[in-house]
């Protein structure tokens, strides 16, 4: 048992050593970045971090990305809840054509749709909101959620919506009160899937903005090309995209592996 | 049993209204694209299926495509191996399983820009860790800007490093599903390590597995952001893989015919290998 415990050791190692790298970046200064190399920060600074919290461009990037990531996790799950529903319990004409279907948009490349989106959302004037971009994301991150609740509801048995009926609960009644807390950690797992997927897409997210509700990610591409070598900064706002996703991960952290399974294995 | 029940439309519609709006409406302007050739002015002229022909017969697609084809070869045959290993040498109950599950999870919630700009703050000629460590302590020459073997390399092993935790995790749940009377009952057996992994672990890994593959195979044919801002498709065109070709021909020159039409058979390719995937790893469910 000790020996292999080894695996996961050096695995985890391999994986924290990019990581541990661009945070030590962030609390260089520049001067210190191109002078040459050092393990640790030298002249431990804090300024790259004051530069992003005190400058609006920045921080209005962070908050642009989660106002988008919010409705787009609030739409997904929102509309996904019926239809998976619906998939789990009846038959119905197409059902399986229309699952499959649903699935198929997960398989597009972004690449494909980047300039046929920035025409649609200009056309029906919502480019450069956050809905613009909360609405692309549902094209990968809907199915994802029905696919995932389907999976959490078919091992829901089918008595317990029989029980609540003959007891005189309107559906609605029993969707929101019985069956919806009875599934919360599918609704858990779904929403945080929406979350990932929606917080690191970039290209979309970046073809349907231009400033209003740029997101951070575009913000930090802008940084690379414009401003020269500002290496610190870019590893400072790089950090702190990381955290919002490690306190997401934290919470669902019992979760993740039966969310990965579909709750299909 | 599921009853039949046409109502059940209803349910569906809202996610039917909001994922056809995205997927066909681009989808047909893109199909339009592909049969018309443009002077700008939004002025258009029918061109048949001349955009595929092209596209079908050029070398530069060949290329992107063989490139792409290797890739995602490279990203399977290295991920799925090295995540059973490590899912199979995980702790099972305890403090350290969410310890790992959480760290493990992490490059996964990393915007693909920022795995990008990490892993080319990470390969810098003289600044970078790995370069100074492999440049300057085991006097390696490397040079990620320069080699196109080292490009390609860097481009697999960030990979690696971003999605073997999904194997990973997907293998991991597989595994404690298994009861522990499977275990006992093939230690009474006297079957070796080998036979408990082939007969026992294995099989009930088989659907998580399939979801794992065909999750990797779909993203990884698709990648864009993370090998764009790692390498731009460089040196040369050495990692330009079909999606960064793709976004220079439609964003860059805006050749929208040739762009589209080219969309259109990258798109049926994904579609095509999924399905082939699908079909071959749930065969033996069905007999």
């Amino acid at each position: 048992m000790q020996k292999r415990s080894i695996i996961p050791i050096v695995y985890i190692l391999f994986l924290m050593l990019p990581i541990y790298w661009l945070v030590a970046m962030s609390f260089k200064t520049t001067n210190e970045i191109l002078s040459g190399f050092s393990l640790f920060p030298q002249t431990f600074t804090l300024e790259n971090y004051v530069t992003i919290f005190t400058d609006p461009s920045w921080y209005w990037g962070y908050i642009n990305s989660i106002i988008y990531v919010s409705i787009n996790t609030v739409i997904s799950v929102a509309v996904a809840l019926p239809a998976a529903y619906a998939f789990s319990r009846y038959r119905f004409l197409g059902d399986k054509q229309l699952f499959f279907w649903l699935l198929t948009n997960r398989m597009a490349p972004a690449a494909v749709f980047a300039l046929p989106f920035f025409q649609l959302y200009s056309a029906v004037g919502i480019f450069d909101t956050h809905l613009a971009v909360a609405l692309a994301h549902c094209l990968f991150n809907i199915p994802l959620a029905v696919w995932i609740l389907e999976g959490f509801m078919g091992g829901i048995p089918k008595e317990l919506d029989e029980t609540a009926y003959v007891d005189g609960y309107s559906f609605p009644r029993f969707f929101g009160t019985i069956f919806i807390p009875s599934i919360k950690a599918g609704v858990g797992v779904a929403a945080f899937f929406c979350f990932m997927f929606s917080w690191v897409e970039l290209l979309l997210a970046k073809t349907l903005t231009a400033v209003a509700a740029k997101p951070i990610a575009a913000t930090m591409t802008k940084t690379a090309s414009s401003a020269g070598y500002e290496l610190g900064l870019l590893a400072a706002a790089g950090t702190l995209t990381i955290i919002p996703g490690a306190i997401v991960i934290w919470f669902v952290r019992n979760y993740i592996a039966k969310g990965f399974a579909m709750g299909r294995v | 049993m599921k009853t039949e029940n046409q109502k059940a439309w209803f349910f569906v519609l809202p996610v039917l209204v909001l994922v056809a709006f995205n997927a066909l409406i681009p989808m047909m302007t893109v199909v339009n694209y592909s049969v018309q050739e443009t002077f700008g002015d939004n002025v258009f002229f029918w061109q048949g299926l001349d955009w595929f022909e092209q596209i079908l017969r050029s070398d530069r697609f060949h290329a992107a495509l063989g490139r792409q084809f290797l890739f995602t070869f490279l990203i399977l045959i290295i991920e799925v191996p090295l995540g059973i290993i490590i899912a199979l040498s995980m702790p099972r109950k305890g403090f350290w399983v969410p310890v790992c599950l959480v760290t493990m999870a992490l490059p996964m919630l990393i915007p693909w820009n920022v795995v990008g700009a990490m892993w080319n703050i990470f390969t810098l000629p003289d600044i970078g860790l790995l370069c100074y460590f492999l440049n300057h302590v085991l006097g390696i020459t490397y040079d990620m800007t320069q080699n196109p073997l080292a490009a390609w390399v860097t481009i697999v092993t960030m990979d690696v490093w971003h999605w073997t935790s999904l194997v990973v995790l997907l293998s991991y749940a597989g595994l404690v599903s298994i009861p522990d009377a499977y275990y006992q009952a093939a230690k009474i057996d006297g079957a070796s390590n080998w036979a408990v992994f082939r007969f026992i672990q294995l099989p009930k890994m088989k659907t998580v597995l399939t979801i794992a593959i065909l999750l990797r195979f779909m993203d990884s044919f698709n990648i864009y952001t993370e090998p764009f801002v790692l390498t731009g498709g460089g040196p040369g065109n050495s990692t330009t893989l079909l999606s960064i070709d793709l976004v220079k021909i439609a964003l860059g020159q805006f050749d929208l015919g040739p762009a589209a039409a080219m969309s259109l058979i990258y798109f049926a390719i994904t579609l095509l290998v999924s399905w082939l995937f699908y079909t071959l790893m749930t065969k033996d469910d069905l007999n």
